[in-house]
């Protein structure tokens, strides 16, 4: 059964969730869905909407971390994005940035291209991330445990990743619009100092 | 007995010419270059070693990550290279076409021209040959860095891409910046 067993809240949810806890952060969030759903439920000028390069968003994410070290930087990614630049959660792992916050939606198939199927069903990647070095890894299935983590790794030093079992269900939300340029422009303007 | 002679003169000009790593490593800082990452290759041995020495080196794992990482380090606000062999440029191709030249996000990319003429391991053959029609194609602005005119080319270099806002690359061949294996 895809996915999870018990795993209740879509993604859409878990991002709605997840901002909700957020004010100046710095936010990557991965190509596909995630960035359609996040610019639908809240356009900030600290997202930074992936439309392209799979498998970066932990990158660019770290490369803004490392740069800001004293920002806290957040990323939203999939598990399909992860499983394809699954050597970050090493240079992650080695790093150890303190400042940086790994969220991984994990619904187990490619969702954009039509619901394949990931393996993340067999690997899970928050073992991955915890053998590579991570400090706090956590893995919820429902809404009450994802407010209680992510607090609590808004508070503690990272690297941390929280792994988010979610559905497979798709918010009607439309492509980012923004001019990818535009993107650039105001989420470094947003994130100076 | 002259071309024995030939030889040596030939030698000594080349030894005088390579470039020392911290001399290079050193252009770069003073051109405002502040975030540095990559995947080693041979030919940027020495510069590696330079910048570790330096503490400024984040090494990176592939390509493609190195370069995303730069675009991090870029939108907050440094001045990111990312050092590759041109086997590296295969693997962050698309990174550098749907993020950076979309987004526009520079960098410099310093690749190391593995496969240049025929001396090279078969695996160097085919990018080696193709890797400035590659650039062109993909529409990165690139230059062959030479010993004369090294500064002269990396400041090319950073005024092209703070112009265009767009990943610019200086190709570096074996024997110009002194690498490991002099």
């Amino acid at each position: 059964m895809r996915p999870e067993e018990g795993t209740l809240i879509s993604r859409a949810q878990a991002i709605a969730t997840l901002l909700e806890l957020l004010t100046d952060q710095p936010v990557v969030i991965c190509n596909g869905f995630p960035s359609r759903e996040a610019h639908k439920i809240a356009d900030r000028p600290t997202h930074f909407y992936m439309v392209g390069s799979m498998g970066n968003a932990a990158a660019i994410a770290l490369g803004v971390a490392l740069a800001k070290p004293n920002k806290q930087v957040v990323t939203f990614d999939g598990d399909g994005n992860v499983l394809m630049g699954m050597g970050t959660l090493a240079t992650v792992g080695a790093l150890r940035p303190r400042n940086f916050i790994h969220v991984v939606f994990d619904n187990e198939v490619y969702g954009t291209t039509g619901n394949q199927p990931t393996i993340s069903n067999v690997v899970p990647l928050d073992k991955v991330a915890k053998s590579a070095g991570y400090v706090n890894v956590e893995r919820v299935l429902d809404r009450d445990d994802l407010i209680y983590e992510f607090k609590d790794m808004l508070k503690k030093d990272g690297p941390s990743l929280l792994l988010i079992k979610v559905n497979e269900f798709v918010e009607d939300a439309g492509r980012v619009l923004h001019d990818p340029f535009v993107i650039t422009q105001r989420f470094m303007k947003a994130i100076e100092g | 007995m002259r071309r024995l002679l030939r030889v040596s003169i030939g030698l000594v000009c080349r030894i005088s010419l390579v470039i020392d790593s911290d001399v290079f490593v050193q252009a770069m800082q003073d051109l405002g270059v502040n975030f540095f990452t990559g995947v080693p290759d041979s030919i940027l041995g020495g510069i590696i070693a330079e910048l570790m020495i330096r503490r400024v080196y984040i090494p990176a794992v592939r390509e493609d990550e190195a370069v995303g990482m730069a675009a991090g380090a870029y939108m907050a606000g440094r001045v990111p290279a990312v050092l590759m062999q041109n086997s590296g440029l295969g693997t962050c191709l698309n990174t550098l076409m749907s993020l950076n030249l979309i987004y526009r996000q520079p960098c410099l990319l310093i690749v190391s021209w593995r496969g240049q003429g025929e001396s090279d391991a078969p695996e160097h053959l085919v990018m080696g040959e193709v890797m400035p029609q590659l650039l062109e194609t993909v529409r990165i602005p690139h230059r062959t860095l030479a010993e004369k005119t090294a500064v002269e080319d990396l400041r090319w270099g950073i005024d092209t891409l703070r112009k265009k806002q767009i990943p610019v690359a200086l190709v570096l061949t074996k024997g110009v910046v002194r690498g490991l294996h002099p």
